[in-house]
């Protein structure tokens, strides 16, 4: 379970979080949603431990994330994946030595375990047969691509996807969140996603939470979302699903029938 | 208005004592690093080929043109006292106890520093270093403590390459070119030159084999934002450098004397 409670962070004179809290439960995933450069990669990097909060503070199965030192905080990031939004990939491996660095470095498994483990997560992002490119050699949905498998490849217990379909084509990045709701069937993993893609990525959380302006404006089932009556998380949803806004019973007050109050 | 130079020197004292507290953490958890787990001997080796190998040739010409100006200028100073008969003694006095572990360091410092900041940093802003802490690894044991252990091991060798090939142009300068006697070149030079002298070379090729990764490695560490991040990292990892091997000959040699 993760668990923040009352994040403040600030850059310079920037306040990017206001008091963030929020709740993921066990097995659970939740999409973080919201405007570009509202915070959302941040809450991410403070859930993973990377940046320390200025307030507030960060639970992880109910231990404090920075309260987390040599040794347990090493057990925790074993057990979290996170995908980057740039990818982050080792640009002096290869591919395949990308995604078995994890393995090679932190699991006991032979080099022939390895290479099966790898070519098998691969297959299922797509990229066989580009095991032996190296990250300047292959496109931006590739290297997100790598990027998910070497993730994935650990069979983590918490995922943490910043934007694992930008960039990538319909049918990739529909193939990639299917491949997300599969590996969360079998794995059950905790996850948080950051996406704009609202429709596809509703079909695979259970719970939705937005972020405005530093703060947390709604969290709900990705249904409940759809009947927020908060103006700014409704017209945000209605642009990011292009729905017609008198399907989300927003109607101008220019556009109402005559006659009527 | 009275108080705006006090308050400007409280600022730079106080980003002065910032930077080096964050310089002598930096120098700490390497060396914790180092102690507390086994190293990556593959990325020493890479490290020591990078650092050592790669730096030989440039080592080389370097050590043979201040072995051969070192013989040129000597022979014509001495001469004027009628000591030519010591041209040996002083080149490689020179080369043992200052030129060869200075020139050394600061070559490698050019070659090999600004490379491994370079590196260093352009991993920290592509979000390299974050990927490898979320992996539960620690980053200090791939990529810092393999350039500390490899600049400790090569530059020393380095600077023995640097001295042997100077003292060999010293005498064909002053052996070859300008008639002093082979015995008395080497001759006078094994009768001033003693095993002390070469030790203090040592020492300070050791810590300038130390100093050049923890300036680099922390200025790539700590880099600023994007490419120009990495440009002002690199050029301050190599003047840093430079001066502190300056400033460190100075104080060791104050110390050895």
């Amino acid at each position: 379970m993760i668990q923040m409670e009352n994040l403040y962070k600030s850059f310079e004179n920037l306040e990017v979080l206001k008091g963030v809290s929020l709740r993921v439960e066990q097995g659970e995933i939740l999409a973080l949603i919201g405007g570009s450069g509202h915070g959302k990669t941040v809450i991410l990097k403070h859930v993973a431990g990377l940046m320390k909060p200025d307030r507030g503070r960060v639970c992880v199965d109910g231990k404090d994330v920075y309260g987390l030192r040599g040794d347990d905080l090493e057990r925790l990031r074993s057990r979290l994946g996170f995908l980057f939004q740039s990818g982050a990939l080792f640009s002096s491996l290869n591919v395949f030595d990308n995604v078995a660095f994890p393995l090679r470095e932190k699991t006991p498994l032979s080099a022939r375990e390895i290479r099966e483990k790898v070519l098998d997560v691969l297959e299922q992002v797509g990229l066989r047969g580009a095991e032996e490119k190296y990250p300047a050699q292959i496109s931006g949905g590739m290297i997100k691509r790598t990027a998910l498998a070497r993730a994935l490849v650990r069979n983590p217990e918490i995922m943490l996807f910043d934007e694992p379909t930008t960039g990538l084509d319909p049918v990739i990045a529909h193939t990639i969140l299917d491949l997300i709701k599969s590996v969360h069937k079998d794995l059950g993993f905790t996850g948080i996603i950051v996406s704009h893609e609202l429709s596809r990525v509703f079909q695979i959380v259970q719970k939705v939470a937005m972020l405005h302006d530093g703060v947390i404006l709604f969290v709900g089932k990705p249904e409940e979302i759809m009947a927020s009556r908060d103006p700014v998380v409704r017209q945000f949803v209605t642009e990011a699903l292009r729905i017609p806004p008198s399907a989300m019973g927003i109607v101008d007050q220019e556009e109402k029938p005559r006659g009527e109050g | 208005m009275v108080m705006d130079p006090v308050r400007r020197l409280g600022r730079i004292s106080l980003s002065f004592l910032r930077r080096a507290g964050g310089m002598s953490l930096f120098l700490g958890e390497a060396l914790i690093c180092a102690f507390s787990s086994q190293p990556k001997y593959s990325q020493v080796v890479k490290q020591i080929y990078f650092i050592g190998f790669q730096s030989t040739f440039v080592i080389f010409l370097t050590g043979a043109f201040a072995g051969m100006v070192l013989g040129l200028q000597g022979y014509y100073t001495l001469n004027r006292f009628g000591s030519n008969a010591l041209l040996g003694p002083m080149v490689a006095l020179s080369l043992i106890k200052e030129l060869g572990p200075v020139l050394s360091a600061l070559m490698v410092t050019g070659r090999a520093g600004s490379a491994m900041t370079a590196e260093i940093g352009i991993m920290r802003i592509t979000e390299q270093i974050d990927a490898i802490k979320l992996m539960g690894l620690n980053p200090f044991r791939y990529l810092v403590v393999p350039k500390f252990l490899a600049g400790i091991l090569a530059l020393p060798l380095l600077t023995a390459i640097f001295d042997v090939v100077g003292i060999f142009g010293g005498y064909l300068i002053g052996v070859k070119l300008l008639g002093i006697g082979e015995g008395t070149y080497f001759g006078e030079m094994s009768n001033h030159v003693s095993l002390q002298d070469i030790i203090q070379g040592i020492y300070k090729s050791l810590s300038f084999g130390a100093m050049i990764p923890w300036v680099c490695c922390y200025k790539g560490y700590y880099v600023g934002y994007g490419a120009e991040g990495v440009s002002r990292a690199t050029t301050q990892a190599v003047v840093l450098s430079s001066v502190l091997i300056l400033f460190w000959d100075y104080i060791l040699t104050s110390a050895l004397f």
